[in-house]
């Protein structure tokens, strides 16, 4: 069995990191997990959050995605993800732009409670959380992005 | 027989439209190459999203409560055509082609008794519709603050056109677009993006299997079906964009090549007036020399 395996990151605009990985762990939608190479091939949704990759010298690479899914094979994880950063780009503008579009989704599910049913206002509040929760993880302020009108 | 100074005239202005039609031409032909790049770097998301969307459909179509962007709604009176055009004309036939194909297919699910709604991306495919079918319109994309054609864009008319469904308005929705082949060959496409066409031949039965999903099956779906929509929605628009400056490119290469043949096609006007005028002078000189 190989020690590594093939972590791509893509956008639908374009590949944004495209590595090999020793281990990736992802904020799947039911909870965290982590693949390593031999995990059984897996389709996952996953929650905005923090992924994280660990390449064959055992440093950790972090990125930010704002929900998608990952595709698991045995030697190769591929996530698509509308919006994925590195750690260490996200700046607070960028972050505010995400978390406007998720008050955004939220706003929308709201108007739409009486046709959509309430599991969907739900679910893009708990978008809206958990998009807070990543930025007080990396060090940026949620409060700062103002709701659209 | 117009004099040799108006002859002069129309030719300097015809040399200044070629310049500018050979601008054009250099222009169309740095985006193209920007416009084809782009389709090329968002390939693997569209074809993970498929791989994945075919293993899902097909075993996700034939069961009961299939989503109905998958489904359909089990009828398909209403139909909606979203024409995407691009904001900006002397592209050749490339607005026109996707129009027309556009038209022909209102005419038909007309002709059928059906209910034809019409959306519009980009201001040419309004202004050429808006005679015959204005009464159809239901809603505009404008393009023009748009610079460069993102997934945000494609994003928004996705949204909108899910918000108008699951709002009930139409039951099939299908894209009009430019499939870019060649620079010189662009070929106007009809692509039904709801309820979701299921693409047959991908090794899809075998790979499904094989996965397991976490969530289900059905709530992966239900997420992918209209991101996929957006997905479609945005390589239509990339592919749209390479085909515009393809057209445009091959339009203007010829605009170019026209206004030359013009140009040696005057000169030789010019030049023949010049020497009959000399000729005539002469002649008018030596008979009256002769005459005294």
């Amino acid at each position: 069995m190989a020690d590594t395996m093939q972590f791509d990151l893509v956008s639908p605009e374009r590949n944004l990191v495209s590595v090999p990985a020793r281990e990736v762990r992802l904020p799947g939608i039911d909870g965290d997990l982590t693949a390593m190479p031999g995990h059984a091939a897996t389709i996952v949704t996953l929650r905005p959050g923090l992924v994280t990759v660990v390449d064959g010298q055992g440093t950790a690479t972090e990125f930010a995605v704002t929900g998608g899914f990952a595709e698991i094979t045995g030697d190769s994880v591929s996530l698509l993800a509308e919006r994925g950063h590195a750690r260490a780009d996200i700046t607070q503008d960028i972050y505010n732009e995400m978390m406007r579009d998720a008050r955004r989704a939220k706003q929308a599910a709201e108007a739409r409670r009486g046709t959509a049913g309430e599991e969907f206002v739900a679910a893009a509040a708990k978008m809206l959380g958990d998009m807070e929760a990543l930025g007080t993880h990396v060090g940026l302020d949620p409060n700062q992005s103002t709701v659209p009108d | 027989m117009p004099s040799l100074k108006d002859l002069k005239n129309r030719i300097g202005s015809v040399k200044n439209t070629r310049k500018i039609t050979k601008a054009m031409q250099m222009v169309a032909a740095a985006k193209l190459r920007r416009a084809q790049e782009a389709a090329e770097a968002a390939r693997p998301y569209a074809e993970r999203m498929s791989a994945v969307m075919a293993g899902l459909t097909s075993a996700a179509a034939g069961s009961e409560g299939a989503p109905r962007l998958l489904a359909g709604t089990g009828s398909d009176q209403r139909h909606l055509l979203v024409v995407l055009t691009s904001e900006r004309g002397l592209a050749g036939g490339f607005n026109s082609s996707i129009v027309k194909l556009a038209r022909q297919q209102a005419e038909t699910l007309a002709g059928e008794g059906k209910t034809v709604a019409i959306m519009t991306v980009g201001k040419k495919a309004r202004e050429q519709l808006k005679r015959e079918h204005g009464q159809r319109f239901v809603h505009h994309v404008d393009l023009s603050e748009v610079k460069r054609v993102g997934y945000d864009t494609a994003r928004g008319i996705a949204d909108e056109i899910l918000d108008r469904f699951e709002g009930g308005d139409f039951d099939v929705a299908t894209l009009f677009y430019s499939r870019f082949e060649t620079v010189i060959s662009q070929v106007p496409t009809a692509r039904q993006i709801i309820p979701a066409v299921i693409e047959a031949g991908k090794d899809a039965g075998g790979a499904s299997a094989l996965y397991d999903y976490e969530p289900g099956e059905e709530a992966i779906l239900a997420e992918l079906l209209p991101r996929s929509v957006a997905t479609q929605v945005f390589a239509a628009l990339l592919e749209n964009a390479a085909s515009e400056q393809g057209a445009r490119m091959t339009a203007m290469d010829n605009a170019t090549r026209n206004a030359g043949d013009m140009i040696d096609r005057l000169t030789t006007v010019y030049n023949r007036s010049r020497q009959a005028a000399i000729t005539k002078e002469l002649i008018e000189i030596i008979s009256g020399a002769e005459a005294l």
